[in-house]
């Protein structure tokens, strides 16, 4: 029989009723022809045939009842037998299910990250076969506009190849501008990804003709929504994008968000058009990498062979353009996580947050193993009764598999719906207001079905490892001893268990300790500035339209403005602040070197410009030398400022100032001063060489402007906005603290010391209820005994050893491999979290300390008791 | 000693009398156990159909909706090869009871 139909019937207990109806009236009706045929009258053949079936009624119920018992029988009764049970020791149960639901709802939380954010494709119509080209050195991942052209013209593997980059403009209607981030892509994207609008059209590869020829946007749906109020009309319309006109030609359906997954812009704009926007052409620069490349494979064609045909026609550009292309190759990523630059990190870091995740669940395995271990003790007696009156030993393990099983389900339900709660708030949180990052993590079938899949798992796990347990039982035995009898053997399963658990709790509490060190050594990292203090107003000054000579008028106005509001102590500006989201880095060349391919430079560094001023404003140390100065300007001879790792890379030990380089502008630069070093791009990174070239010789539209003063921000940034709204209305600045801006560089730190900090703190938790189950229950279980010993006169400290002897030395042994796992586990760690090291004697104390104190608290309870046992009132109670 | 009680043999009836007939509904076995005892055996109704729901139920026996020769509808009984088995175990455990009350009847 079906359990499915047994289910089914359930549902369907009034077509059941017809059924047995039927099939008891066709009976009767069988037998009245046959009496009829026998010579019978119709009227007493049928009441015949009637009389043979008694109460109709009463038969059908018990036909009924019949179908409906064995309905239930025999995985039901087994579960409501359990719930039963669980229902009479509710303490244990609402134990058991936290326990589990904490360990799977951090299961659940991780792999749903995981699953959306690395596991899930990016959400085009069409994904298959899509990649992004990006460099072969992993570095630089970004190609430059004429090697993307020209791997599009030369390939035969892909049927498409789209190119975009990601950046911000000021969009104005009439009066109003604000920033948007938006996307410049090739004018194929949406033909090559398959999208269609939802109003109006998309650009195609035939309105592109040369540079500024199509000056079209397509509207996301959200940013319609926001910006235009869904108004149908605006398609057709003109803005301007930094002050350039632009067509709204159309919009995106609501499902369409580009080609990144956690960043979704505003609008699509041809990259043909960029010069307008930019105020700066890369079109035609080969050297100039800034680009994603997004190509689909052709049908049929393998990632490796398509890789083969890019890095031929990668070689054959190298040859014919030496300067910039040396040393180029392609590889082919996953899309959506803008190359490996997310990819890679955000893998590794989720799959060691998964892995902990598990242990904890592990962990929580165990816990519970360990208390059903000592339940089924407990009901020993009971268990030989049911064995003695002949319930088989299946029976029995399946009955208590079910109340495993029904725990674990239970908590697996509690865990996932914590865990449900939790990625829908993370879907909603914008990490950063200036910056469109969308976590978009919402709980798919498959985040559930591997919710159910781990309830089920852990059920069976902690569910059977008692088990042994039951097939031993002697039923004469257990009956004949008492409870009493239970002997303690050298070493048991729980032992066992217990220290499993403790040792997989020290290396979470370890890991979680030594990421926490390492976040609060990275907060105090020697950053090259000194952020606290300072405001920022951050602008791009092609976003009002301005370019040439009226930037630095402009600039140096901001300068003054600012520096006249009372109590700021300093002002500077740069294009590009370091730890931002920007910057740009180039080779170095010896003086007199001629030819200049990059395999022929001394040095890579970073470059910004900066304003008199800067290196004041923004606490950075001039080691040697002198600051720049306003007379250093377009007509006296080209100065730089270096830092230390620039000076010590190009010219050894020696004074560097007074000495020259080149870049690649084949322009002969005079290092005027030496900096100390910084961070630059990331707070791992190490030491990276830089260069600082003045504004008034560099001119740079982007312009961050530095504040430094004594006023709070909340005081100064009012100031601040109205000081500049006077110098030009439609120039929109982000204004915001410098430790505010920063927050990005160490969001990836705090995000993992968060998540290790709870995971820690769960594994903390475990620990504590661990030992003390253990402790309470080896105490309950020798009261007698302990109580025969106090009444002998022991002392209360041979009687504490005894008592509670064991969970101590399980507590040591396990802290101690947990530690030494967790010191192995943070050499993984140190790649996420900047700093992390194990060998840090603040982290050693702390575990060892963490440990003491939850077994300190976890046995003061059962010493407490095993210390006020009353010999009399426990004699008299057996 | 094998269970033997009067739900037993209804069991015992019901199944033989499907491994030998095939199809059956439940009047065709009421009329098939009363032919085929002799008239020595009358299978109440009242007992019949809930003895056929749970062996349903066990899996020992299937069933489907068909018409009669007459152009009745009935449901038909068959048996499954559980139920072959159930049957192989109830004629042995029946064999045994007779044996043992036999000799129990011979010392009497």
């Amino acid at each position: 029989m079906s359990i499915v139909r047994r289910i089914a019937n359930l549902f369907h207990r009034s077509k059941l009723d017809q059924e047995i109806n039927a099939e008891l009236r066709s009976h009767i009706e069988l037998r009245t022809a046959d009496n009829i045929a026998a010579g019978m009258p119709p009227e007493q053949a049928r009441r015949d045939a009637l009389l043979r079936f008694g109460n109709r009624a009463v038969l059908k119920e018990r036909v009924a009842a019949m179908d409906a018992e064995m309905i239930l029988d025999p995985v039901a009764r087994d579960l409501r037998y359990a719930v039963r049970q669980l229902r009479r020791s509710p303490g244990f149960t609402i134990t058991a299910v936290l326990t589990l639901a904490l360990g799977i709802g951090a299961n659940v939380v991780a792999f749903g990250v995981l699953n959306a954010l690395i596991l899930r494709v990016v959400d085009v119509p069409q994904p298959v076969g899509l990649y992004n080209v990006v460099q072969k050195p992993h570095e630089y991942e970004n190609q430059s506009y004429p090697d993307y052209l020209d791997y599009r013209r030369l390939n035969n593997t892909f049927s498409g190849m789209a190119a975009y980059r990601f950046l911000s403009a000021g969009l104005s209607t009439r009066n109003s501008a604000n920033k948007s981030w938006f996307y410049e892509v090739s004018c194929n994207y949406f033909d090559m990804l398959g999208a269609q609008p939802e109003l109006g059209r998309f650009f195609h590869d035939r309105d592109e003709n040369g540079p500024n020829s199509a000056p079209y946007i397509v509207l996301s749906r959200n940013f319609w929504r926001a910006r235009f109020n869904a108004n149908p009309a605006v398609v057709g319309t003109v803005v301007e994008v930094n002050k350039h006109p632009f067509t709204i030609i159309g919009v995106a359906p609501n499902s369409f968000h580009g080609t990144d997954l956690f960043i979704w812009p505003d609008f699509w704009l041809p990259i043909v058009n960029e010069e307008q926007v930019e105020g700066y052409d890369f079109l035609s620069k080969r050297f100039n990498h800034g680009l994603w490349i997004l190509g689909r494979l052709k049908p049929g064609v393998t990632p490796q062979r398509a890789e083969g045909n890019l890095n031929a026609i990668a070689a054959q550009l190298a040859s014919q353009f030496p300067n910039a292309d040396e040393g180029m190759g392609a590889r082919l990523v996953k899309p959506g996580l803008m190359g490996e630059v997310l990819g890679d990190p955000g893998r590794a870091f989720l799959s060691g947050i998964m892995l902990l995740a598990f242990l904890v669940l592990v962990a929580a395995c165990a816990n519970l193993a360990s208390i059903f271990a000592a339940r089924t003790a407990d009901r020993s007696r009971e268990l030989a009764i049911r064995l003695a009156i002949g319930s088989s030993r299946w029976h029995v393990l399946r009955q208590l598999l079910s109340e495993a099983v029904a725990v674990s389900v239970m908590g697996g339900i509690v865990g996932t719906i914590f865990a449900a709660v939790l990625l829908q708030a993370l879907t909603r949180w914008q990490p950063f207001a200036e910056f469109p990052i969308h976590v978009a993590v919402v709980p798919d079938m498959r985040v559930y079905s591997v919710a159910l899949l781990l309830s089920l798992a852990s059920g069976l796990l902690f569910g059977l490892l008692p088990m042994r347990q039951v097939l031993q039982t002697s039923a004469a035995q257990v009956m004949k001893g008492g409870t009493g009898a239970i002997v303690f053997r050298r070493f048991t399963l729980r032992d066992l268990l217990l220290a499993i658990q403790i040792t997989l709790c020290t290396l979470l509490v370890t890991a979680s300790l030594v990421a926490f060190r390492g976040m609060q050594r990275s907060l105090h990292a020697p950053l090259g500035f000194q952020p606290q203090g300072v405001m920022l107003a951050e602008t791009d000054l092609h976003m009002a339209g301005h370019s040439g000579d009226a930037l630095l008028a402009i600039q140096k106005r901001m300068l003054q403005d600012a520096g006249r509001i009372p109590s700021v102590t300093a002002v500077g500006t740069i294009d590009e602040l370091p730890l931002g989201t920007g910057g740009s880095s180039g080779p170095v060349y010896r003086e007199g070197t001629s030819d200049l391919r990059p395999t022929n430079s001394v040095l890579g560094a970073k470059y910004f410009s900066i304003s008199p001023g800067y290196l004041q404003a923004a606490g950075t140390r001039l080691l040697m030398g002198r600051d720049f100065a306003w007379r250093d300007d377009a007509r006296s001879p080209k100065v730089a400022l270096v830092n230390q790792t620039f000076a010590r890379g190009m010219f050894g030990g020696s004074s560097a100032i007074g000495l020259h380089f080149m870049m690649g502008d084949k322009e002969l630069y005079q290092i005027v001063g030496v900096v100390e070093d910084g961070k630059y791009d990331s707070l791992t990174e190490d030491p990276e060489a830089a260069v600082f070239f003045p504004l008034t010789q560099s001119p740079a539209s982007d312009t961050s402007l530095i504040v430094r003063s004594r006023l709070s921000p909340a005081e100064l940034a009012p100031v601040l906005v109205k000081v500049l709204a006077g110098i030009d209305p439609n120039l929109p600045f982000t204004v915001h603290t410098w430790p505010d801006a920063i927050a990005f560089v160490l969001f990836p730190a705090r995000v993992a010391t968060a998540a290790l900090g709870v995971l820690g703190m769960l594994a903390a938790m475990l620990a504590v209820t661990g030992i003390f189950g253990m402790a309470t229950y080896s105490v309950s279980k020798r009261m007698k005994e302990l109580g025969i010993r106090v009444a002998l006169g022991a002392q209360p400290v041979r009687l504490m050893g005894s008592a509670l002897g064991r969970p101590l030395v399980l507590l040591l042994f396990g802290s101690a491999a947990g530690l030494l796992l967790g010191a192995f586990a943070s050499q993984l760690l140190a790649q996420i979290v900047y700093q992390a090291t194990s060998r840090d004697p603040l982290v050693f104390a702390g575990v060892i300390t963490t440990m003491i104190f939850l077994g300190l608290v976890a046995i003061s309870i059962p010493a407490h008791r095993a210390l006020r046992i009353h010999p009399a009132g426990l004699l008299r109670e057996e | 000693m094998a269970r033997n009680d009067l739900q037993g043999s209804l069991d015992l009836l019901v199944l033989k009398t499907l491994s030998q007939m095939g199809e059956l509904h439940g009047y065709g076995i009421v009329l098939h156990i009363q032919r085929a005892s002799d008239d020595l055996l009358t299978v109440e109704e009242g007992s019949l159909y809930p003895a056929l729901h749970r062996m349903e139920q066990s899996g020992w026996i299937g069933s489907e909706w068909k018409t009669t020769d007459t152009n009745r509808k009935a449901k038909f009984y068959r048996l499954t090869t559980a139920g072959q088995r159930e049957l192989d175990k109830a004629v042995k455990s029946f064999d045994q009871l007779v044996r043992g009350i036999r000799a129990m009847l011979r010392y009497a």
